[in-house]
């Protein structure tokens, strides 16, 4: 037709908000704080934000179906463990590890998918439930203490280890924020590019109508969990890899995280909508505030409640934007 | 007459689309104001800026004397405009007394709700009205027809002086639409003006006192209902005259079977079914509504699974447990209710075509090849003439009819052997409706087999090559294309299935 499109779309013009948000945040940061702009900082910050961006492009993937995954944070925890098990206990190679938490991950997802789809569980309960078994699990495999990886050398490389630092020494970008993006970066194609990706929004907007489009919503269904498992599988070996051990009480506190940083990267929780550079960004200026005002030696109870409002902040903003 | 509403140099723009141009329409006292056009005309646009919904860009509207701007459909219905929306709007889990009543419901000491005054209330005014609803009943699994009186009752618990109807008989039987007809001529005899919206022709000569058409946002005139003839009006909405088709029925005598169906039952609205379609032919399915048509072809589909019966493709028995076997099967199903069967109103109209024919655009690893399906989706809108400024509009931003095509889209590019359309016409334009036809028939021709579901009995006429006709739940007989109106209507209302069913 001869009408053109003239506007960005919503999607797009709340990416634009919480992008320049981020970089508001930064300059009021720099302008406060020398210390909080230099580049070593920067790294930091985006080191800081590796495993929480991954959790949250995990959580971002089952929002957009409309549901909600509570388990996010416990399932990084127990395929953590699972690394730490096949690497330490059983002494398999790295790479045989890592594969092996990624698949772990992809199966709690896809048990999480089979409660939702076969046995009609709300997501949220099945998700909560999926969250105390997993915790429950890592605590038993590993008899309550932590697993370390002093016997892998090498494995602290995965999330520490600067590759772009080899090349360009005084850029020490450490490789966990490489995964990051790299992640970000096959997911969002996944999401855009792929069959899988359509169904995922198109079931978020209209379970009913994709089911009448002849589409086996079930078998996407779980595809899509697993997917999201496999992803939190990704986190799992980050976070182990920066603290060299499997820590079988963390975990739980992760989801609510993850779940902020999708939120105001303006994924509606309702379904349908959302995007993974919203969520990176929304993960990000989370990262930026916790960061800044720990340099600006704010206490750390004020860091909870500066979030807390960021949070509301964000999706006002985004009501305001609909209300046009 | 005294002017209740009078709107003057209405503009609206939306992203990408100038939605309305320099409009004006009134409103008197006691007349039925029709507001016809084509789909995306603007003329639910116009409506919603009087009934508060929208803002509008520029012009005035001033309202029982005075210069108004709602900043809210309440400001609107406070002052006495009520508007019975195009798509309807109850909330499933509520009462029908909790729906009609929300935000206005009776209270008892203490702020507390008073249930009994509300439902009491609801009964009233469904005893004034002639309908027979319960005011405790829950919105959800009601016909859309069911909704749509409740919808109406709504709007007239306000005692509004002004009433908008966008649509209003889209989903009714002939009955309830007398039956609103009577409503409307008793509003008014009271004085309260009506703007009635509708595709259907007859209807607007048979209730309304004058005609404003609209074209592309454009007001093009406001002319007496009686003295203008029916294609005079259609060629003022689509700036060019339309010819009238007769149906041809085609020789399918040595046509091979594309789908039968035995002894499908499901509960109480499907009894025993059993037809057959031939390749090449369309066969309409009448009936009144709740006739048990809609729950024939969903349990065709695997949309419901079916107690029993068997369906038999290209001769050949096929399991349908669920809608993917179905359309592997062949089958394609287009539903009546297209927001919440239909569409999924958040994504494009691009995703939206493609959602039944991922495999088509999609490689081994599930790559969707966008080109491909833009090109696709682009050919659709053109030959359909969806109206969207782009293939990446969102489908929920379309009107009504233009929402429908896509749907229709959708369902031609999955390329079907067996089609089923269910209402496919519900709230399309003249124009458009003789597209759709054409298309039908096209399809026909290529060899698909095709099964109307309409309510609209002329349509039904005007397409099938044979014609089944359900009643409650049984299929009363099937009849050669091309007979009379009243035939149809003596097996719709009757109950039991004639023996000699051909
Ligand atoms: N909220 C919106 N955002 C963007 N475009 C819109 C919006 N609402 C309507 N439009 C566009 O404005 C135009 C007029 O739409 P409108 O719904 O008024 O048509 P209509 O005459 O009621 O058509 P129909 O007979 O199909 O219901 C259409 O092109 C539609 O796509
Ligand atoms: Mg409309």
């Amino acid at each position: 037709m001869s009408l053109t499109k003239l506007k960005p779309s919503g999607s797009t013009l709340q990416k634009a908000l919480a992008f320049g948000s981020l970089i508001a945040l930064v300059l009021i940061f720099s302008f406060l704080s020398e210390n909080f702009r230099t580049l070593s900082n920067m790294i930091n910050i985006l080191q800081a934000t590796s495993v929480i961006g991954v959790l949250a492009v995990s959580a971002t993937i089952v929002i957009i179906t409309g549901g909600i995954d509570l388990s996010v944070g416990t399932a990084m925890t127990f395929t953590a463990v699972t690394a730490g098990m096949l690497l330490t206990w059983l002494g398999l190679p790295i790479p045989l590890g890592v594969i092996g938490a990624i698949l772990m991950g992809a199966l709690t997802g896809l048990a999480s998918g089979f409660f939702i789809t076969k046995m009609r569980i709300p997501p949220f309960i099945a998700t909560l439930g999926m969250m105390l078994v997993l915790k429950g699990l890592s605590l038993i495999f590993t008899g309550t203490k932590p697993i370390y990886f002093n016997d892998s050398p090498g494995f602290t490389e995965i999330a520490s280890g600067s590759l772009v630092g080899l090349l360009v020494p005084a850029f020490p970008l450490p490789n966990g924020v490489l995964i990051l993006f790299a992640v970000a970066a096959i997911v969002g194609w996944i999401l855009n590019r792929t069959a899988l990706g359509r169904y995922t929004y198109a079931v978020g907007s209209n379970e009913e109508a994709t089911r009448l489009s002849g589409v086996n919503i079930d078998a996407w269904k779980m595809g899509i969990y697993a997917l999201a498992g496999a992803v939190t599988g990704v986190a799992g070996i980050l976070i182990a890899s920066r603290l060299n051990s499997a820590q079988p009480a963390l975990g739980q506190g992760y989801e609510l995280e993850a779940i902020a940083a999708v939120v105001i990267g303006g994924t509606s929780l309702t379904g349908g909508r959302g995007t993974i550079l919203g969520t990176i960004i929304g993960a990000l200026i989370m990262s930026v505030l916790t960061n800044g005002l720990r340099i600006l030696s704010v206490a750390p109870e004020w860091q909870i409640v500066a979030t807390g409002f960021i949070i509301i902040g964000a999706v006002y903003a985004d009501m305001l934007r609909k209300k046009t | 007459m005294t002017k209740l509403v009078e709107m003057a140099g209405i503009e609206k723009h939306f992203p990408g689309v100038h939605a309305l141009k320099n409009v004006s329409f009134d409103i008197e006292a006691g007349e039925v104001h029709a507001l016809m056009g084509e789909n995306g005309a603007g003329k639910s646009t116009l409506m919603k800026i009087l009934s508060g919904v929208y803002t509008k860009d520029a012009g005035s509207v001033r309202a029982f004397g005075e210069e108004v701007t709602f900043d809210g459909p309440r400001a609107a219905q406070d002052a006495g405009i009520g508007i019975i929306h195009q798509e309807l709007s109850l909330m499933n889990d509520l009462t029908v007394a909790q729906n009609i009543f929300i935000g206005r419901e009776p209270r008892g000491r203490f702020g507390t709700l008073n249930e009994t005054k509300l439902n009491a209330n609801a009964a009233e005014l469904f005893a004034q009205l002639n309908i027979d609803i319960l005011p405790t009943d829950r919105i959800e699994g009601m016909s859309v027809a069911k909704q749509q009186m409740i919808e109406i009752a709504k709007a007239l618990s306000y005692r509004s002086r002004v009433l908008i109807m966008d649509e209003p008989t889209a989903a009714l039987t002939n009955t309830e639409i007398r039956e609103l007809f009577a409503m409307i001529e008793k509003l008014k005899s009271d004085g309260v003006g009506i703007v009635y919206i509708s595709h259907r022709m007859d209807e607007i000569k048979q209730i309304s006192d004058r005609i404003t058409v609209m074209r592309d946002g454009e007001y093009v005139d406001t002319v007496p209902a009686e003295q203008t003839p029916i294609n005079r009006i259609i060629t003022m909405m689509v700036g060019r005259e339309l010819e009238d088709a007769e149906v041809k029925i085609p020789d399918l005598a040595d046509a091979e079977i594309a789908l039968e169906v035995r002894g499908l039952t499901r509960g109480r609205m499907v009894q025993d079914v059993s037809f057959s379609v031939k390749k090449g032919e369309i066969l309409g399915f009448a009936g009144l509504m709740g006739a048990g048509r809609t729950e024939v072809a969903r349990a065709i589909f695997g949309a419901d699974t079916p107690e029993a019966g068997e369906v038999i493709v290209h001769g050949r028995p096929v399991k349908i447990r669920n809608t993917r076997d179905a359309v592997l099967a062949g089958i394609g199903y287009l539903s009546e209710d297209r927001k919440h069967h239909g569409l999924a109103l958040s994504m494009d109209v691009r995703a939206n075509v493609g959602l039944a024919s991922m495999d088509q655009v999609t490689n081994v690893i599930g790559r969707i090849d966008e080109t491909k399906l833009a090109k696709t989706a682009v050919d659709y809108i053109d030959k359909l003439g969806i109206r969207t400024p782009s293939d990446q509009q969102e489908v929920g931003l379309l009107s009504g009819g233009n929402q429908q095509k896509v749907v229709i889209a959708k369902w031609l590019m999955r390329d079907c052997d067996i089609l089923i359309f269910d209402e496919p016409t519900r709230g399309i334009d003249v124009g458009a409706k003789a597209e759709i036809y054409r298309l039908m028939n096209q399809l026909a021709d290529e060899g698909k087999a095709i099964i109307v579901i309409s309510s609209e009995l002329p349509e039904v006429l005007r397409l099938s090559h044979r014609i089944a006709v359900m009643c409650e739940g049984q299929l009363t007989g099937i009849l050669p294309g091309g007979v009379e109106q009243e035939a149809v209507m003596a097996l719709a209302t009757q109950r039991e299935t004639t023996e000699d069913a051909a």
